[in-house]
């Protein structure tokens, strides 16, 4: 069998060794009342290439990106990510370490998480920066739990026009935080600062997408000023990939930045795992969740990379922790930081540029009705296309075309309506290809 | 060593972004453009293969030796496995794909529920939460949801958490909106009965436990635990880190659990990946299966879908179905074992058991038991009679090429040595690091400064923890070397030749 | 650099490691050389805000180490006067001085009758020998 690595005479000596006759004998402490008396109902074991054949058989039944022609965002895309950054992962001594609680063999680990939280400051122009969280939504409740403590207020205002996986994750944590969860709704497409700022009077936190899951730009800078006038924190949601196109949420007055990482060095893999990132002005640092890597200095003055403030974490400080997190995306951070490096500032500008101007592109050509034709859109941008989208979808599919994501789903009178998403991987024929599927 | 952010030198670049010839330039309106280009390294693909590269020959993997680091469950991660979750089919999958279009990869997840059922000995699997923790405090939303639904959430305040737990039990249940009760633990290593009586009653919720718990021991009176819990109406909630020293041995179902969470990435070989990522399903009894997370993956006939219609569903923890890429190594790794999944948690409990054999008597062993899948032992000789901590051992092990275990865990032990050697070793393997703690405890008498000045051979010494903590340095701070302080100039980067 | 370890005379000790010393009206409180010692070195004080009330019994701050946080327990009501930004500024004060330059704060006393409720050294080092 596979990952044995006994054999009978070793087992002998051990038990031996052990002073017991059997295997058997090792478990003599639990109770004849909860054992499995029977074998585990499952299949034989398999060899490893009865283990491909079979999962190759269930990858076959699904249509991935690179089988048709995707235009589906809606919170994760489908970026270039490039080959160095599989060459580096797979390497066993990023791959297989666990957490750098001795620092002394995990330098390899923690400088790169330095580097990474560095990356994410520079990116949303903050002060401090954990070394990741689950996913783009669960940071969301993060935020939640840093504002109600540092304000020691009780309710959170969330724009309708922020990821509704992002604001559902924020109610399912808001019972147990203690926290009242109210909406603003989405104007044209984006939010009324003036509406904002009213519903953020006595708020701990304001929460809201740049750009918001339509597509369309927030006046970002004027909702940051209406939740600082209210005394609520400004969170900005953000898209990584953006970053080179769009002002960080630090330079127009937010507290917090926070995001789905994906997009930058995460391959879509059905939802996960991918990471999440939450960086925030110095003020905030001993409240951040999760792991944080300092730098200091050995014994003899060299440069070293450790663990630190971790007595905010659950394995000091327990019950009063700023969060339970202990193993976190650390990888797929990693995979972020080298896909940035790569891109580097140029070329992350000429990604968002491209984007952009690839998705302005696809508007002209598919000649459809924007839903909010006054709005700029960075990446994505949502159509209505005179039928039900579902169906849209069904018949562009047998096109080997997804035209996109049916906002239907997560709001009132959109069931016509196609959230688009274009990436650089998009071609001008795979445009084409798209305003054929959808005129038809 | 170099940050990356000291190898940069204006004007390099590895990355071309394709653009079509003539495409119309969109930009974003001035207010809301980018000032500043982010200070992210101008560097040469090959100079960043070589950072990373080097990175890697400064750090420790289970790829590079033996990682005994208790309740962690540090085995080998099959290789196969990543090579499966890379194939196109898995690997390119958009979450919101038609169901048509992923009916491969929820097959594949019915399955992977359904063996977690059987092997925790419950009934409903969600596979969302994205770690332990993440499962833990699930599961306790779970108990809020079930005594709300049935008009106790008022009253079942309190969660009893053992002194032995793992730090993010007590931490989950400040999350959950929960207070935290604390039961000993007696001299044979199991909860103290009398003191969990005492704690029980009608204002319980339940209780968080792991077993074998954090000392790797059984806990002998798990059934009268259960009838305690039970009979007040509360609930009992297994913390599954332990979970590789019973599968098909005992279950935690039939142990009288009725919400368990998995941690894949110990008990099922995802790859922990320097700190994750992780996964942390849970299983619970038919009765909770209402309030788990949406959307639940369902099998209907020959075909799979995604259930959204739970009106008490507690919500959502995660997005979408959960970190699927950790579910196809996982069900991999299963399959490779399948029924024989038992002599995994045998020969996990053997090794230890073998270990610690070897080791009780140059150490203190505060338990006087066998084991299970980890055990805990106690450097407080060395440090009574030669002034060496656990700390100083672990870093002495570094020497001899070993990880260290987990140190200063569980704190009901003074100077506590955690040792997990997982199945996934020869009995060479552990006959070589009982041979090196044998020789540390030797060294602590002969020649404590070879300890004390401990680890020799890596690429630091022991480091300044307090600084760090002090004036906390979490990002670079180009502002101090400004010679990389100046913004990449955006103007010298001209259209980027078109990529080929 | 850790002072001798030491439980003066002149000051009233809670058995939760803090002292207070009693002046008059007011008060100056901190913690004992047994809990810097079990700290390690402080890295990080908390202090609470002037003009904050503080209750016998209850925690009215948090010192930090590297490895471990402590609430540090008021034994003795009042209003808090003054902070001791020396220690806000380098915590190790604590460790070097903690019954001098590492005092935490100054308060008013709210009732004076409670500080026959406090241990003097003797009964202090009694507590200790338990531990």
């Amino acid at each position: 069998m596979t990952y044995v690595c006994l054999t009978d005479a070793d087992r002998e000596e051990m038990l031996a060794t052990i002073g017991v006759s059997s295997v058997e004998e090792l478990f003599r402490d639990i109770p004849e009342g909860v054992r499995l008396k029977r074998e585990l109902d499952l299949d034989d074991p398999l060899s490893e290439l009865e283990i491909v054949q079979r999962l190759e058989r269930l990858a076959a039944r699904n249509v991935p990106a690179g089988e048709e022609i995707s235009f589906l965002g809606a919170g994760v895309y489908d970026h270039y990510v490039p080959a160095i950054v599989d060459a580096i992962l797979e390497r066993g001594e990023f791959l297989t370490a666990y957490t750098p609680y001795q620092p002394e063999l995990s330098q390899g680990v923690l400088q790169a998480l330095f580097e990474y939280q560095t990356v994410i400051c520079e990116l949303t122009g903050m002060d401090v920066s954990n070394a990741s969280g689950y996913d783009g939504t669960t940071v969301a409740a993060d935020a939640c739990y840093i504002a109600k403590h540092a304000t020691g207020r009780s309710k959170v205002v969330l724009a309708e026009s922020l990821n509704p996986q992002v604001r559902q994750v924020v109610r399912t944590y808001a019972p147990g935080f203690g926290l009242e969860v109210v909406d603003v709704p989405h104007r044209e497409g984006v939010t009324d600062p003036e509406e904002l700022r009213a519903a953020a009077e006595g708020a701990a936190a304001v929460i809201f997408q740049q750009p918001n899951f339509f597509g369309c730009l927030e006046p970002a800078p004027e909702l940051a000023a209406a939740a600082n006038d209210a005394g609520a924190l400004p969170v900005a949601h953000v898209d990584p990939v953006s970053l080179g196109v769009l002002e960080a949420p630090g330079a127009y007055g937010c507290a917090i930045a926070i995001g789905e990482g994906q997009g930058a060095g995460n391959p879509l893999a059905f939802g996960g795992p991918h990471y999440g990132f939450i960086a925030a002005r110095e003020e905030f640092t001993r409240r951040m969740p999760g792991r944080i890597v300092g730098e200091t200095t050995d014994v003899d003055g060299n440069r070293g990379y450790v663990l630190t403030l971790q007595t905010r974490e659950q394995h000091i400080r327990r019950e009063k922790a700023t969060s339970n997190i202990t193993t976190n995306q650390t990888l797929l951070a990693l995979g972020g930081l080298i896909h940035l490096c790569w891109l580097g500032p140029q070329g992350l500008r000429e990604l968002g540029e491209t984007c952009m101007s690839l998705a302005e592109h696809t508007k002209d050509r598919l000649g459809l009705q924007p839903v909010f034709p006054e709005r700029t859109t960075f990446k994505e941008f949502a159509v209505r296309i005179g039928r039900p989208a579902v169906e849209a979808i069904r018949a562009a599919r047998t096109r080997g075309v997804h035209p996109g994501y049916p906002l239907g789903r997560d709001y009132e009178g959109m069931d016509d309506v196609l959230l688009v998403a274009v990436t650089e991987k998009r071609t001008l024929d795979e445009i084409e290809a798209l305003a054929g599927a959808l005129a038809a | 060593m170099k940050l990356i952010f000291e190898r940069s030198r204006e004007g390099r670049r590895a990355a071309t972004v394709p653009r079509p010839d003539g495409l119309a330039r969109a930009e974003a309106p001035q207010e809301l453009r980018r000032r500043r280009p982010p200070r992210l390294p101008e560097i040469p693909e090959n100079e960043i293969v070589r950072h990373f590269t080097k990175l890697t020959t400064r750090n420790f993997g289970i790829d590079t030796g033996f990682y005994p680091l208790g309740s962690c469950t540090m085995k080998y991660n099959p290789r196969v496995n990543e090579r499966v979750a890379a194939l196109p089919g898995f690997r390119d999958l958009h979450p919101l794909q038609d169901e048509e279009g992923s009916q491969g990869a929820l097959e594949l997840m019915v399955e992977l529920q359904e063996i977690l059922a059987e092997v925790t000995g419950l009934d409903a699997v969600s596979l969302q939460p994205a770690a332990g923790s993440q499962g833990e405090l699930t599961g306790l939303m779970l108990m809020r949801a079930y005594f709300a639904d049935r008009g106790e959430g008022d009253r079942r305040r309190k969660i009893v958490v053992a002194d032995t737990a793992h730090g993010t039990n007590p931490a989950s249940v400040t999350m959950a909106g929960y207070e935290l009760v604390k039961v000993d633990t007696d001299k044979r290593g199991n909860i103290d009965l009398d003191d969990l009586r005492a704690k029980v009653d009608d204002e319980t919720a339940g209780l968080m436990l792991t077993n074998p718990s954090t000392l790797g021991l059984f806990d002998e009176h798990i059934e009268e635990i259960a009838r305690i819990f039970h009979e007040s109406g509360g609930l009992l909630y297994y913390d599954g880190a332990n979970l590789n020293a019973v599968c098909g041995i005992s279950r935690p179902g039939d142990m009288g659990f009725d919400i368990v969470h998995i941690n894949l990435h110990k008990t099922f070989s995802q790859p922990h990946g320097g700190g994750g990522p992780g996964g942390g399903p849970i299983a619970v009894r038919r009765r909770l299966e209402p309030y788990l997370p949406v959307p639940a993956v369902v099998r209907d006939g020959r075909r799979y879908r995604l259930e959204f219609d739970r009106p008490k569903s507690i919500g959502k923890v995660r997005a979408f179905t959960g970190p699927f890429g950790v579910f196809v190594r996982s069900y991999a790794f299963i399959l490779a074992w399948g029924r024989e999944l038992k002599t995994m948690s045998e020969d996990a409990v053997l090794n230890a058991n073998y270990l610690l054999a070897r080791l009780r008597d140059a150490y203190e062993l505060p338990y006087d038991r066998l084991c299970m899948h980890e055990f805990v032992l106690s450097a407080r000789n060395l440090k009574r009679e030669h002034g060496i901590t656990a700390l100083d051992v672990a870093k002495r092990l570094m020497d001899y090429d070993f990880h260290p275990p987990t140190i200063y865990f569980p704190l009901v032990v003074p100077e506590a040595l955690m040792i997990e050697p997982t199945e996934t070793e020869t009995k060479e393997t552990l006959d070589e690091f009982a041979d090196a703690m044998t020789a540390i405890a030797r060294e602590a008498a002969e020649d404590p400064d070879v300890i004390k000045s401990a680890p020799h051979n890596r690429p630091v010494k022991r480091l300044d923890e307090v600084k760090a903590a002090k004036r906390a340095v979490v990002r670079y701070r180009f502002e101090d070397h400004p010679d990389l302080a100046a913004e990449p100039t955006a103007s010298a980067a001209t259209e980027a030749p078109k990529g080929v | 650099m850790a002072a001798e370890e030491s439980y003066p005379d002149d000051i009233r000790y809670h058995r939760e490691h803090d002292w207070a010393r009693i002046e008059g009206d007011e008060a100056v409180l901190g913690i004992t050389w047994y809990a810097q010692d079990a700290l390690g070195e402080l890295v990080h004080y908390e202090p609470p805000e002037q003009g904050a009330t503080v209750s016998r019994g209850t925690p009215y701050g948090e010192v930090e180490s590297v490895k471990a946080v402590s609430d540090v327990i008021a034994p003795i009501s009042g209003e808090v006067l003054e902070v001791n930004q020396a220690v806000v500024d380098a915590p190790e004060t604590v460790n070097e001085d903690p019954y001098g330059n590492g005092w935490l704060i100054r308060i008013r006393l709210s009732d004076p009758a409670e500080a026959e409720q406090l241990l003097d050294a003797a009964a202090y080092r009694e507590v200790l020998a338990e531990q």
